[in-house]
C-alpha cells in the first residue's frame, strides 16, 4: 500500500477565510521549534482549513475550529464539580490559558523524569525535544490531514516537555485554568518515555475561549505510558486536540479521556505501532446534555499497526440528552507485515431522549492475513425490562438510570488501570448523573 | 395481605385484553399458588401487580395492607413490602451485585424513613444469608446476574428477597429453567423465608414447585380469571389430569 498523503486542499493563500485565520495569530520565531514551526506553517498553508464536505469533517461543522477568532466565553461557568485528584499525591503543573504557572506549580524536580516547559526551554541549545517537537504531529499528517494538529506546532508557545527515564513515583497532573474570556489558546505537549520506564500523566481543567491542543507521545521499547484526562464539567468549552503518539516494540500505551458537557469538542488521536508486542489502547467516556446549549462532542481515532503481535483497544461511549450529538470516526489500518494483530474497536452511543443524536463511522483496512480485528458500534435508549428490575427491587427511577448509565460507560472506564483514579472517575460521573438525572 | 379485586388490564399498546376480572385475597402468612396454561395473564398479574410499565389497568383494584397499590410507582410498591421474583432476571454489567444489593435496601430503608445500614452492618447480613444460598463471595462481588447460570440467578433472586424482606413475595415462575437440585435449593430459601407477617403468591405451571415450597392456597387461572381455588390437592388434580378437565367444568 502506498502511503500517499490525502491533503486535497487547493487552499493556500486563495483561501479568505485561512487567510484571516492566520493573520489573526501571533506567529512565534521560536527556538531550538524554530524548524519545526516552519515547516508545520507549510504544511498548515497547503492543507488549509476543513470543510464539511472532507471526509473526516462530515459530521462535525467546523466552521468554529475555522474563525478567525473566538467567541467570548462565560468562563466563570466552571460547573458545580470541584477539581478532580485533588487528595492525590501528585507532581502539578499549572497552566493559565496555556501559560505556565510557575508559583501556582510545584517544584519539577522528580526522580526519573525531567521535566521543562516549551517557553522556558525553547531557548536552550540542545535539548532532548528538539528532536521530537512537530514530528509525530507531521507523521500523523500522512494518510489524513489534520490542519489544526499543524497549526498547532506553528504558533504554540507553550506546554509540558516530559522526559520519563525511569519510574516517577508520581503521576504528573496537568492542570489548566480559564482566565480571558476570549483567549485563543494553544499548547503543545511533548512526552517521551525512554526504554523500560513508566509514567502516569493525568490532564484536568479547561482553558481560554477556544482551545487547540497537541500531545506528541514517543513511547520506546517496554516503557509505559499512562493517560487520564477529565474535562471538568463547565457548560462552555469549544476546543480541538490531537494526540500523535508512536508506541514501539513492548511497550504500552493507554488514554483515558472523560469529557462532561461543553459545547463543541473534537479529539483526535494519531497511534502508530511500530514495534512488535506493543499494547496501545484509547478510550472515551463522554457525558452530554444540550440543556444549557448547544453540546457535540467528536471523537475521531485513526490507529496504525505496522508491527507484530500489536494489540490495540479502542472503547468509546457517549451517553447524550436534550439534543446532544455524539460523533466517534474510527479506524484501524493494519499495514502488510503486521501480522497476529489483535485490533478491536467499539462505540456505543446511550440517548436518553429521542432529540440526541449519534454518528459512528467505524473503518477497517488490512493488509495482512494473519489478523484478528474486530468492531461494533451501537444506539441505544435505556433497556426499560432493566429499569423495572431496578425499579422493582426499591430503587427510585432517577438512581435507577443513573446506575444504568454507570453501567454502560463501565467498559470504558475500565480501561483506567489504577483503581483509586477509576473511582474518583466513577464518583464524578455519578455526581453528574445525578444532578443531571 | 394482599387484596385484589375484579381488576383488569390490558396491554397498552396493542389494547388486548389480559386481566378480566381478577379477584384474590391471600391472608398474612400464607402461600398462596396460581397455577394455569400458557397466556392465562398469570406473569401480567405479577407485573400489573408490580407495576411495570406497558400495562393499563381498566377495572378494578389491587390492595397490600390497605394500601392502594395501583396508584403507586414500582420503587414505592417495593418500600411497602411488595417483592417480584422475576421469571427471568435481568443482567446489568459493571454493577456489582453488593452495591446493587445496599443501594436496594438503603433506598428502601430511606423511603420508610428507617435508618439506612452501614457498609459494615451490611456486609455482615449479607454475608450471612448468602452462605445459607450457597452465594459464594464471588458471586457476590460480580456485576448483577452477569455470566450467572439459571440456578445462580434465582438463588440471586432469593437473596435479594431475604435482605429486602418484603411483606409480600410474588414469584414469576421461579422454577422454569431449574433442575430438581437448583429447585430444592432454592424452595429451601423461600421456605426460611416463611414468617406469620409474610405472605406469597407462587406462580408456576407445574406442580413439582409445590412439593417443595406447600401452599396454603391453590388457584387455577385462565383467560384473564381465577376459575377455582382449591387447597393443596388441586395441584395434584392438575398434574394428574391436566387443565383440560378443569376448565371444561367450568366452561359447562
Amino acid at each position: 500500500m502506498a502511503d500517499t498523503a490525502v491533503l486535497t486542499h487547493e487552499a493556500g493563500a486563495a483561501d479568505p477565510g485561512l487567510a484571516a485565520r492566520l493573520g489573526a495569530l501571533d506567529l512565534p520565531a521560536g527556538g531550538f521549534t524554530a524548524p519545526a514551526r516552519k515547516a508545520a506553517l507549510a504544511r498548515f498553508e497547503k492543507m488549509g482549513l476543513p470543510r464539511g464536505r472532507d471526509e473526516y469533517w462530515r459530521y462535525t461543522d467546523p466552521s468554529a475550529f475555522n474563525a478567525a477568532v473566538p467567541a467570548p466565553m462565560d468562563i466563570a461557568d466552571s460547573g458545580p464539580d470541584g477539581p478532580l485528584f485533588e487528595d492525590l499525591d501528585r507532581l502539578r503543573l499549572v497552566f493559565v490559558d496555556g501559560v505556565f504557572d510557575a508559583a501556582a506549580s510545584d517544584d519539577l524536580a522528580l526522580e526519573g523524569v525531567e521535566i521543562d516547559t516549551l517557553a522556558a526551554a525553547e531557548g536552550q541549545a540542545g535539548h532532548w525535544a528538539a528532536d521530537v517537537y512537530g514530528t509525530l504531529e507531521a507523521e500523523g499528517q500522512t494518510r489524513v490531514a489534520r490542519p489544526f494538529g499543524a497549526l498547532n506546532t506553528a504558533v504554540a508557545r507553550d506546554g509540558a516537555l516530559i522526559r520519563v527515564t525511569g519510574k516517577p513515583s508520581r503521576p504528573i497532573h496537568l492542570i489548566h485554568r480559564r482566565a480571558d474570556d476570549s483567549a485563543d489558546v494553544y499548547f503543545h505537549h511533548v512526552i517521551v518515555v525512554e526504554p523500560g520506564a513508566e509514567v502516569t500523566v493525568l490532564e484536568t481543567g479547561m482553558t481560554g475561549a477556544r482551545s487547540n491542543y497537541v500531545i506528541e507521545v514517543d513511547v520506546r521499547e517496554g516503557g509505559s505510558f499512562h493517560h487520564i484526562t477529565a474535562k471538568r464539567a463547565g457548560y462552555q468549552k469549544l476546543g480541538w486536540g490531537g494526540i500523535f503518539a508512536r508506541v514501539a516494540a513492548k511497550a504500552l500505551f493507554k488514554s483515558f479521556n472523560l469529557s462532561l458537557n461543553g459545547t463543541l469538542m473534537r479529539h483526535e488521536a494519531v497511534i502508530d505501532i511500530v514495534g512488535d508486542d506493543a499494547v496501545a489502547h484509547i478510550a472515551g467516556a463522554v457525558l452530554g446534555d444540550g440543556k444549557n446549549g448547544d453540546f457535540a462532542h467528536d471523537d475521531t481515532v485513526f490507529i496504525t499497526h505496522g508491527a507484530e503481535r500489536g494489540e490495540s483497544r479502542q472503547v468509546f461511549k457517549k451517553v447524550l440528552k436534550n439534543g446532544a450529538k455524539g460523533i466517534f470516526q474510527g479506524k484501524i489500518l493494519v499495514q502488510p507485515g503486521a501480522q497476529k494483530t489483535d485490533g478491536y474497536q467499539i462505540s456505543q452511543a446511550l440517548l436518553l431522549d429521542e432529540d440526541s443524536q449519534f454518528l459512528g463511522k467505524p473503518e477497517l483496512e488490512i493488509y495482512a492475513d494473519d489478523v484478528q480485528c474486530s468492531h461494533g458500534s451501537t444506539t441505544g435508549a435505556i433497556d426499560e425490562t432493566v429499569l423495572f428490575y431496578l425499579r422493582s427491587r426499591g430503587v427510585p427511577k432517577g438512581r435507577a438510570i443513573v446506575l444504568m448509565v454507570l453501567s454502560f460507560l463501565a467498559d470504558a472506564l475500565a480501561e483506567v488501570e489504577d483503581e483509586s483514579l477509576r473511582e474518583q472517575i466513577s464518583e464524578r460521573l455519578d455526581a453528574w448523573l445525578t444532578r443531571h438525572a | 395481605m394482599l387484596k385484589i379485586e375484579n381488576l383488569h388490564a390490558k396491554l397498552e399498546d396493542e389494547g388486548k385484553q389480559i386481566l378480566k376480572g381478577v379477584t384474590l385475597e391471600v391472608p398474612a402468612g400464607e402461600v398462596h399458588a396460581i397455577m394455569g396454561p400458557n397466556g392465562s395473564g398469570k406473569s401480567t398479574l405479577s407485573y400489573v401487580l408490580s407495576g411495570r410499565d406497558g400495562y393499563e389497568v381498566t377495572e378494578g383494584e389491587a390492595t397490600l395492607n390497605g394500601e392502594d397499590l395501583l396508584e403507586q410507582e414500582p420503587e414505592e410498591r417495593a418500600a411497602a413490602g411488595l417483592f417480584l421474583a422475576f421469571q427471568y432476571p435481568v443482567e446489568i454489567p459493571g454493577v456489582g451485585n453488593l452495591t446493587f444489593l445496599r443501594t436496594a435496601v438503603n433506598a428502601q430503608r430511606k423511603a420508610r424513613g428507617e435508618e439506612e445500614l452501614s457498609a459494615a452492618d451490611f456486609l455482615k447480613v449479607v454475608r450471612e444469608k448468602a452462605k445459607s444460598l450457597d452465594i459464594d463471595a464471588d458471586m457476590l462481588k460480580r456485576p448483577v446476574n452477569v455470566g450467572f447460570s439459571g440456578g445462580e440467578k434465582k438463588r440471586n433472586e432469593i437473596l435479594q428477597m431475604a435482605m429486602l424482606e418484603p411483606k409480600m413475595c410474588i414469584m414469576d415462575e421461579t422454577d422454569s429453567g431449574l433442575d430438581v437440585d437448583a429447585m430444592r435449593l432454592v424452595a429451601k430459601g423461600v421456605n426460611a423465608l416463611r414468617a406469620p407477617d409474610r405472605s406469597f403468591l407462587v406462580i408456576t405451571h407445574y406442580q413439582r414447585l409445590l412439593d417443595h415450597i406447600q401452599p396454603d392456597v391453590v388457584h387455577i387461572m385462565a383467560d384473564g380469571r381465577i376459575v377455582r381455588t382449591g387447597g393443596p390437592e388441586l395441584a395434584l388434580e392438575v398434574e394428574k389430569n391436566g387443565y383440560a378437565d378443569i376448565l371444561a367444568a367450568e366452561a359447562g
